[in-house]
């Protein structure tokens, strides 16, 4: 890792810090007064795809945390999310809950939830656990549809969410809400990653035999990865449900599950910053792609109907394959080839 | 002297068999305290099931291997690890995304306190626990003369590096045994010297230079080295144990290895 040209470290203490200047410190600051001064200049369509993309950060974060750093692949993080949904949901609408209970309670439980469908990671490894959570994302979302409290196919309406008297009722206020939650998840995350717990997830992706042997007990681990990848997902779900006011299983489909996989890859798997870099990118190019659809469609009458809405998942496809060759590493890495080329400045080398 | 050799690890009458193979064929032998062991023997003999099972990672079927009173055949490997047992593997595994330090520190796991809320808090304890392992991991990191790649993702180092990281590694987690499983294989001669007196100076202890570091400073008095370069072994072992088809035909020292003539005939005959 580099350093800016001219800074060096004296103490361990300054070689685990992440803000190592004040340059780090300003930009840190800048950075968190634009993102909350952003609901001051920006209007209602913008804040929306801002919430959208603090929501989904926040799943992404814990997919990150499971895929990304401890190397378990599932492929049912939108059925997760679904749980926190409509736990929240439930809690607010038919049980008069305050919203925080609901928040936590979603956490959790999509947590232990996530947990059941990850003992199978105890056993088998990669393909076949991807299946094993394809189930988990089929069965979560056949369970809520069933179910009377949950509103069954119909879904469920779920009221703002509220902290003492303060009512989070439009766009803007929502935005607080979800990026204080977003930073705060991002802060747990990266301590996470650099500290015993995150060594071990990493130790576990990166060489399983020898974790184990080192010390690691897989079993704990594991489970403990499925937990708090999917307690993040339950978070995001509660928020997503009070954002939307009301919830319907069929949002939490098997493509958004894959499309979370593809934000994190196109990102940078196992960074702090891939799943914000990938979440962002996804997102904007989903909200680029409405736009652009009915323009071609316009143009070429020839086409096919539908061929321009059928666009976005090919592009998604298609640019997630040429992310795996070219960048397999993300945007993120991207980033910091940036950065260091910055920090060695003036000189080249 | 007779106390100053207590027995620190038992094995006895082990067996091992996958299938028809029979890999260990009831394998007994002491491991003292205050000594290096070597185990020698051809390829396919048996040493790196004896490791296997030590560790826990292979169950075998008949035996037990006892540890400082407590039998620990068939322990998961992790509860062995944590009771001071650790050991580097034959061909190299290391946690190749990681850096160094990280797989130092990583070894480090079960010698640390913090859980998953402290260490996503960080502030206050995990930082002083972080800093606390993170000495000792730069001493180890000094000892073995590792400083330039610390910062390095191991898996672009390159492989005599690797080899060295992976000693690393088994020292962060300051065992009471060390198990080594060729350390030395595809080495150089300078490279191989190198590696023999890191063994020699961990099993010494380095006393004044690293005061703050046990492992370093008082040493580890239990080594067992599995090698197939037999200038080495006959130079650093104390006792050599030699193993040939899953079973064990000579126990003894250098000397008595060398003039043994069923060990000549399995293994020195053909090898020389
Ligand atoms: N997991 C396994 N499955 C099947 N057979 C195995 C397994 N591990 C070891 N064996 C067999 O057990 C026997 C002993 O193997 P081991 O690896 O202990 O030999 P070794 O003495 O370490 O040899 P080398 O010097 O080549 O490392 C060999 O015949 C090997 O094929
Ligand atoms: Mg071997």
């Amino acid at each position: 890792m580099g350093l800016p040209c001219g800074t060096h470290n004296y103490t361990y203490d300054q070689d685990m810090a992440i803000m190592r200047t004040k340059t780090h410190w300003a930009l840190l600051v800048a950075l968190l007064v634009l993102l909350f001064t952003f609901p001051l200049y920006s209007g209602g369509y913008l804040l929306s795809v801002a919430n959208l993309i603090g929501i989904t950060v926040i799943a992404a974060i814990g997919l990150n945390i499971l895929l990304g750093y401890c190397g378990q692949l599932s492929i049912g993080h939108a059925g997760f999310i679904a749980v926190g949904a409509f736990t929240s949901a439930v809690l607010t609408n038919v049980l008069g809950l305050p919203f925080l209970v609901g928040l936590i309670a979603a956490g959790f439980m999509a947590g232990f939830i996530g947990l059941l469908f990850g003992i199978p990671s105890l056993k088998v490894k990669g393909f076949y656990l991807a299946i094993a959570t394809i189930a988990a994302q089929f069965i979560i979302i056949w369970v809520i549809n069933h179910l009377k409290i949950t509103g069954g196919f119909v879904g469920i309406a779920v009221p703002y969410a509220s902290i003492g008297g303060l009512v989070f009722d439009s766009e803007a206020s929502m935005f607080y809400l979800i990026m204080v939650i977003a930073v705060i998840c991002t802060f747990f995350a990266k301590n996470l990653a650099r500290t015993r717990v995150g060594r071990a997830f990493v130790a576990i992706r990166d060489n399983d035999l020898a974790a184990e042997v080192m010390g690691i007990n897989l079993f704990y681990y594991k489970l403990l990865a499925f937990f708090i990848g999917c307690f993040f997902a339950g978070i995001a779900g509660s928020l997503m449900a009070h954002w939307i006011g009301f919830m319907n299983a069929e949002q939490f489909s098997l493509m958004e599950s894959i499309l979370y996989i593809g934000m994190i890859i196109i990102g940078g798997l196992g960074t702090a910053l891939g799943p914000i870099l990938g979440v962002i990118f996804i997102r904007l190019m989903q909200q680029g792609m409405m736009f652009v659809a009915p323009t071609i469609e316009a143009a070429f009458p020839a086409l096919p109907a539908g061929f321009a809405t059928g666009l976005a998942p090919m592009l998604f496809g298609l640019i997630i394959i040429l992310f795996l060759i070219l960048e397999p590493r993300g945007i993120a890495h991207r980033w910091m080839l940036f950065k260091s080329a910055y920090r060695l400045w003036p000189f080249s080398y | 002297m007779a106390t100053d050799k207590q027995v620190k690890l038992r094995i006895e009458n082990l067996s091992l068999s996958f299938g028809g193979v029979r890999a260990l064929i009831d394998v007994s032998l002491d491991v003292r305290d205050n000594e290096i062991l070597a185990i020698i023997g051809p390829n396919g003999a048996g040493k790196t099931c004896i490791l296997n099972c030590i560790s826990g990672f292979y169950k075998p079927q008949r035996g037990e291997i006892h540890y400082n009173g407590q039998t620990i055949t068939r322990m998961r490997p992790d509860k062995v690890a944590a009771l001071g047992l650790a050991r580097t593997f034959q061909n190299i595994e290391l946690y190749t995304g990681l850096t160094t330090q990280d797989n130092l520190m990583a070894a480090r796991h079960v010698l640390m306190k913090q859980n998953f809320l402290s260490g996503a808090l960080y502030f206050g304890w995990a930082h002083k626990e972080e800093i606390e392992h993170r000495k000792t991991v730069e001493d180890i990191i000094d000892f073995l003369e590792i400083e330039p790649i610390r910062k390095k993702v191991v898996g672009v180092l390159p492989y005599g590096m690797r080899k060295r990281v992976e000693l690393g590694r088994a020292l962060a987690l300051e065992p009471k045994v060390l198990l080594l499983d060729e350390p030395m294989a595809g080495m150089n001669l300078e490279e191989k010297e190198d590696i023999a007196r890191f063994i020699i100076d961990v099993f010494e202890g380095q006393g004044a230079t690293y005061p703050n570091t046990p492992v370093l400073r008082d040493g580890i008095t239990c080594i067992i080295l599995v090698e197939h370069d037999m200038g080495v072994v006959m130079d650093i072992a104390d006792r050599i144990i030699v193993l040939d088809f899953g079973r064990k035909i000579a126990e003894g020292t250098p000397a008595e290895i060398k003039s043994n003539p069923e060990v000549i005939k399995a293994y020195l005959g053909q090898a020389v």
